[in-house]
Formats: C-alpha cells, structure tokens, sequence
C-alpha cells in the first residue's frame, strides 16, 4: 500500500483543474429550434478553452447546478460554443441564459472523436436530431484538412425540417467536398426533401467500407440501428464510433454515476468503438 | 511485511501511546460505544475503548455483548468505517461570495490532523483502494486527499473476526501486513495485558522510540501468530474470487438477479456501511439572505432510482438491475477499473441488511448454476 | 436509346437476375416520366402496378383536409415503389407525388403475376426482393414510430 501522500499544493494542478470553475459571459445567443438554443461564450479571463472534437464541458449557472454539455464550436478557433437543449432545471436555465449572463464551465473533459483517425480513408458522419452537436467539430476540423480524407459523407437525420440544426451551415459543406444527405421523420409542405429513417441513408452513401471510419451520433437506440446498418456493410466494429450518455455529476470519474459496467462514460468516453460497446449495449440496465 | 522496529506495550504503554499522539498534535479517533454498537469517536484514554466488549454479528443481525476477559479490542468491525473521516458524507467543495463575479470561488479543502486508532486489516486495504481511486487516477479529489495527508495510522490485528467477516477469502486480513504507522495485537494470556506492536515505517519508528516499550520474545511472537490462526479459523463468511470477474459478466442474465430483486430494498445501508464505495453527488445550494452559493460533494448510493437519471427517466429502473451493478461493480468492473476487487471482507453489507442478503451466499448461488439453462416456457394457463 | 432491360439490368433492386430473366420481366414494364407535382398514382385508385424509381424522387402522401398532403416517406432513385400489385383488392392506400423530375420504370402488376405463375423461381425471386424492401420499409417504418428526437422521456408515464 503506498504511504499517504504529500499534501495539496500548487503542483496538484489535476485535482484543482478538474474541480475548478471558470466563467465565461454569453455573447451571442441563437434559437435553433423550439427548444434547442446555441449559445456563443467567451471567457472572462481571457483564455480560450482548448478541445478536442467530441469533449464535453460541466456547463452550469451559480445556484442552479451544472450537466454536461457536449461543445459544438470550431477547435482551432473562436468562442466556446455549446448547443443546449431545454429538458430540465438545469438545461432550462443555460437554455434561457441571455447575452451578457456569465455562467459556469469545467472542463474540458473526456475521449474526443479522434477524427484525424480517419486520414486516408473515407468518413461517413451520421447524426439523428441533437446528435449533430458533438459531431460539428469532427466536420469543422476534418474541413480544415479537407485534403487528407477521402469520400467524407454527412447523413443527418431530424424530426422536422425545422428541427435541423445549423441548417445554412451544413447545406454550405456541400461545397467543400462533402455529400450531405439530409432526412426527416415527417415532412413539411414546403419540404422536398428526404422523409425517412436516417439508418435508410447509410446502403445510399457512398464509402468503402473496409476503409471507413463512421462516427455516429444521436438517441443512443437510432445509434444501435445505424451501427447494425454499417456492420452489414463490411465497417468494422472497431471503426464505428459512438458518442455516449450516461448520467454525470463531476465529469472526472469520481462521482460514479456515468458508469457502463466497467467504463465511465466521462473519462473512458463519451466517444467509443462498437468493438468496445457491443457486448455492453446488449445488456438491459446495465 | 514492514521491516521496521518491534516492541511490546502493556495497558499503561496503550495509554502513553494516546497520551503521545495527542502531544504530537494528533486528534486520535477510535473505537468506542455509542447507541449499542462500536462507532468511531474521539479517544482520550484506554477507558473509552469498548473494554471488555464482544459483538455478534450475522445477516441483518449485530448485537454487542458482554466478553469473559478484559479485551480492547475483541469485537469485529462496526458500520462506521474510517470512510466517513476521509471521505465525509457531506463536503463543502466550493463556497462564491456574492457579486464575486471574476473571482474564483474558494476552494475548501481543510483537514485536522487525525490518528485512525484501531483500524483493522480490512480498513486498511479499503483506504489504500480509496487513495487509489481517488488520487491516483486522471482526475484526483483534492478534498480527500487534504484529509488523507493529515493521516496517522494505528492498525489492529483482528483477534475475534464476526460471524460475517471474510477477510481471509479476499487477501485482505485479519493481520495487518502494511499501510499503517503502527500496528497491534492484542494478548491475553498468562504472561499478561499486552499488545505486540510493528512499525510501519520512520513515522511509527519514530512514536517507538518515545514509548515505554518493553521487548518482543518468542512467547509474544508465538501468541501473535496464534491470535491470527485462530483469527482465519472462525471466519464467518467466505468468497471464492477465482474467475469471479467473468462469472459476473457472463451471468448478468441470471435468475438470481431476480430472486435477490424479490428481498433487496433499495434501502442503501450496504453502500452507507461500505467502506470501499465512493459514489458521490454534487449540490449546489443557494443562500437566499446573503446571496452566496456553496457546492458540496454528498455521497450518493447506486441503489437510488435517481443514481442513473439522465433526462426522460433512469437507466436502471428496477431493483434487479441495481443490485446486480453493485454487486458487479464491486467484485468484477472493480478489477478492469481499478487493478483488484471492491471488496475487502468486512462483512458490514451483510451484517448491516434489513433483509440479511448476503453478498457471499448470492455470488456462492450464481457460481453454483452459471449461465442457468432456458426458464420453463410452457404456458401455465395450459398446465 | 437503351432497351428497358438495360435500364433493369442496372438498377439495384434486380442486382444479381440473370439476362434472361430481366428480358421476361422487360415484356411487362414501360418507361414512363413523371414531372414535379405529377401523381404516380392516388388513393383508392386501382394498383395493379410496381414502380421502379430510376432518377428523381416520389413522396408517399397521405391527404387530410386540413393539415393537406401528409408525406409519409419519400423514395428516391435506386428505391421501388408499390406492392399493392401482390396482395388484393389490389388498391392504392396513399397517393404518390413527384416531387421532382422523376424517370421510372413501370411494371403491369397482372403480366408480372402471370410471368411468375409460369415460371416460379423467378417468382420466388421477386418475391425475395419485395420481401427485402417491405422488411427494410416497416424496420424504419418502426422506428420512426418511436419518435426518437422527440422530447426524451415524454412516452414515460
């Protein structure tokens, strides 16, 4: 058993880091959708905060409480932005945060996409509703370096047109080389798009699948049908990357909650391979 | 085993040594009584030792009771462990003044300097895991390990294990092997009230050297060794740990999930009592008077329907799917997680359950049918 | 100018049917276009005919007085379309819309059966692939029911 360790002081920066807060002010606020909400933050002290593609930060307000938000800005410039939707105490308070609020961040914390995994082979993106919020720093960053993948693809399925997420955004990676194949679950009269499931999308697009990494992101059941889409097209298991949720309180793995048996989600994930997943997602309540 | 100093002490060098530690600037916390079970309290003198006291201790059943001789220490672990010094069920993590805006809230880790008397060989395993869990992973609790640096350690060899312990199945007792500044055994026997004492290291070295302490012979190391044979011989429980890790990932289908369902009431206690569980919680609370705002850490169990809440509902709605990730948690992903098992023998699960479950009786039941074959599937209206 | 079992021949849904077959089906089918906002067909209307969706898209409608046409799916090039020419009273149950320029090939549902009551492995096979359509059609057709973007935890009690 080691002996007790040295005391806290200014070379513990892990445990201070992980638990300390910084405040970052709201400086732009765009309304998605009914209930989603993209908010722009930038720090008050000045330093930008550095992540990866596919990290999460503890995002909260003074006396409310703070959940993990994924963070949906550029990596390799610009403000902290976090896309958040209104479905609790906490989100209903970040969500109807306005311009000039200052509010909570930790992090960032987590396994990122790793989408530079991905140079030389084809990529093929696949979101369903919120899920493209994780995902838009994978494409950012992969657009940055357009040249150093081959087919990138872009199947993103939401509830209604209106429902998209960064709508003029994503139709605008068409012209950088990427096939964005869009779909909903119920059309609209003006809507000459796709209706459908988005899993449909996956057989239609083209990539080679024993070159292919797939980062799929969405309700945790549309993954499993897209990832059993894949698989039966010849991606391996260990190159099909999902974004996991699971309850979270520190977002460090000490609180214990966001456990999947043996892997946090916060530390361990939120992204993983299927090769890691599949034995875990088949058991109910795990 | 620690290579350092040995001695012996009578009662009146068990009373110097508090005595020295309390000089030393040591609040000493140990065994003592209180509403009629062994709990941890402050120690001033030998006398707030549970003297003479024995318990019985089985399923959902603890009972102290009245030892024949003049013992200490004679009695098997309490429910309180040395988690609730450590590791507080309430911490204040962080307090913001009002209008403090820009200024970073303070963080508070405050420690007193705190001599764990008495702690026997399953605590002691259980806080190296709680050191490893907690400060040597990527992120590391700083609070814990304020309180864990300001540390002192008198172990105690287990003379009178209970009738849940299995210390001795898991490797983790009853003899004390290292971790502690000190450890002691306890003998009664003709040649008189005495404790064998070791030094775990310079520190323990160190309070030696100032003691009245008399030296070790033969008898004494015979009737140390003696005390935990008979110790290991009246184990009350035991876990078998071979392939106990793949018998519990394999088996998260078995009927026994659901037979134990049927008795566990989500009550808790068994992660309040555990002294290797650490799930904790996060509230942040807002003072309406003076406008500022504290969050504290408060420990969390993941037997509470909330545990696994996300938005929309819980993963693990059922009790069956709850026990099963405790006790699956505890004595399998542990090992993938953490390098060894959750469980270090105490028995304070069992002893400590309304429903006098038992831990080692619902793994001995899974083992002894794994992968069970297909449930009957022929219709009972039929029958 | 390409013969109709050319245009089959490369379309995904008879991957794999031999020259020969395709030439038997050909007998049955006839190009035909369809331009924005035409109607392949319409609710009610007798269906006795399988399209196959060589470029362009058609939505699936169903029409209510108020909210207007509601599309229920849209399919698109690669896609078939109709099955109603398998199983009586032979009717279609939804309207279909261009909702583009949309090229397609169309098959008479009667000359199809008869082709496949006299040659029955050939009927097994396209009984296969309408299978495969309809099995993929109603997975998705169900999950979709399980409104998976929509407000999580709303269908909890």
């Amino acid at each position: 058993m080691p002996p007790a360790p040295e005391a806290p002081s200014a070379e513990w920066p892990r445990g201070h880091s992980a638990f300390r807060v910084r405040e970052f002010r709201v400086v732009d606020r765009q309304q998605d959708t009914a209930d989603t909400v993209t908010l722009a933050l930038a720090p008050l002290d000045g330093q930008p905060l550095a992540f990866a593609p596919g990290q999460f930060t503890m995002l909260g307000r003074v006396g409310v409480g703070e959940v993990p938000i994924s963070i949906s800005g550029n990596p390799d410039r610009g403000l902290l932005v976090h896309t958040i939707r209104d479905v609790g105490g906490v989100t209903h308070a970040l969500a109807t945060s306005d311009v000039a609020d200052v509010l909570d961040v930790r992090g960032p914390f987590g396994q990122g996409w790793c989408v530079e995994d991905g140079y030389g082979s084809d990529v093929v993106v696949v979101a369903g509703g919120i899920g493209l919020a994780p995902l838009r720093p994978a494409v950012l960053r992969l657009l940055a370096e357009r040249d150093r993948y081959r087919k990138v693809s872009v199947l993103y399925g939401a509830r209604t047109p209106s429902d998209r997420l960064y709508p003029s955004e994503v139709a605008r990676w068409r012209d950088r080389d990427v096939d964005v194949v869009e779909v909903v679950d119920q059309g609209s009269p003006e809507w000459l798009g796709r209706v459908g499931l988005v899993t449909t999308l996956v057989p239609r697009a083209h990539f080679e699948p024993g070159r292919t990494l797939a980062l799929v992101c969405g309700p945790e059941v549309m993954m499993r049908f897209v990832t059993l889409a894949l698989l039966d097209l010849g991606v391996p298991p260990d190159r099909i990357r999902l974004s996991m949720e699971r309850s979270m309180k520190c977002g460090v793995g000490l609180c214990g909650h966001c456990q999947l048996r043996e892997l946090f989600v916060c530390v361990d994930g939120p992204v993983l391979d299927y090769a890691t997943l599949a034995p875990l997602l088949a058991i109910r309540e795990l | 085993m620690a290579s350092h100093a040995m001695a012996v002490l009578d009662v009146d060098g068990l009373q110097a040594l508090l005595d020295l530690l309390r000089a030393d600037g040591w609040t000493v916390l140990g065994p003592t009584i209180l509403d009629g079970v062994v709990t941890h309290g402050e120690i001033t003198s030998v006398d707030d030792f549970p003297r003479g006291v024995g318990d019985e201790q089985d399923a959902g059943h603890y009972r102290l009771r009245e030892r024949d001789d003049d013992a200490f220490f004679g009695y098997a672990v309490g429910p309180q462990s040395w988690k609730a010094e450590l590791f507080p069920a309430h911490e204040l993590l962080a307090r913001r003044e009002p209008d403090a805006s820009g200024v970073p809230p303070r963080l508070a880790p405050e420690a007193r300097a705190v001599a764990l008397f008495g702690v026997r060989s399953c605590d002691l395993h259980a806080i190296a895991i709680h050191d490893h869990v907690l400060l040597s992973r990527s992120h590391a609790d700083v609070h814990y390990g304020a309180r864990r640096a300001e540390t002192l350690t008198v172990a105690v060899s287990c003379s009178d294990p209970g009738g849940t312990c299995f210390c001795a199945s898991t490797g983790t007792g009853p003899s004390p092997t290292d971790g502690f500044d000190l450890s002691l055994t306890e003998l009664l026997d003709d040649n008189g009230h005495r404790f064998v004492v070791r030094s775990g290291g310079p520190r323990g070295d160190h309070l030696l050297d100032r003691l009245p302490a008399l030296p070790v012979d033969l008898d004494d190391l015979t009737a140390d060794a003696a005390v935990t044979e008979r110790a290991v011989s009246v184990m009350g429980r035991q876990l078998d740990l071979d392939g106990l890790r793949d018998l519990l990932y394999d088996n998260s289908d078995h009927p026994q999930w659901d037979d134990v369902a049927t008795r566990c009431l989500s009550c808790t206690n068994c992660t309040l009592v555990c002294p290797t569980c650490f799930c904790t919680s996060v509230e942040d609370t807002a003072d309406l008077v003076d406008g500022s705002t504290e969050r504290w850490r408060v420990w969390d169990s993941c037997f509470t329907s909330e545990f696994s809440a996300m938005h929309g509902g819980s993963v693990r709605t059922s009790t069956r799917s709850r026990y099963r990730q405790w006790a699956t948690h505890k004595l399998a992903s542990w090992i993938d997680q953490f390098g060894t098992s959750g469980c270090v023998g105490c028995g304070r699960c069992i002893t400590w359950c309304p429903a006098a479950i038992d831990l080692t009786a619902e793994v001995a039941a899974i083992r002894a049918t794994p992968a069970a074959g297909p449930i009957d599937q022929s219709d009972p209206a039929e029958a | 100018m390409r013969t109709i079992d050319e245009l089959l021949h490369e379309h995904p849904f008879f991957a794999g049917l031999d020259a020969e077959a395709l030439q038997l089906i050909a007998g049955c089918a006839a190009n035909r276009h369809a331009r924005t906002g035409d109607y392949l067909y319409r609710e009610g209307e007798p269906a006795d005919v399988f399209y196959v969706i060589r470029r362009g898209r058609v939505a699936i409608e169903a029409d209510d007085p108020v909210a207007g046409p509601m599309v229920i799916e849209t399919v698109d090039d690669g896609e078939v379309l109709g099955w109603s020419w398998l199983i009586p009273p032979h009717q279609w149950l939804f309207d279909a819309r261009a909702l583009e320029s949309t090229s397609t090939v169309v098959f008479d549902g009667k000359c199809l059966r008869t082709k496949c009551d006299e040659d029955p492995n050939l009927g097994y096979d396209l009984m296969q692939r309408v299978a495969q359509v309809m099995y993929a059609r109603l997975q998705a057709a169900r999950i979709r029911l399980l409104d998976l973007y929509g407000v999580p935890g709303a269908a909890r009690p």
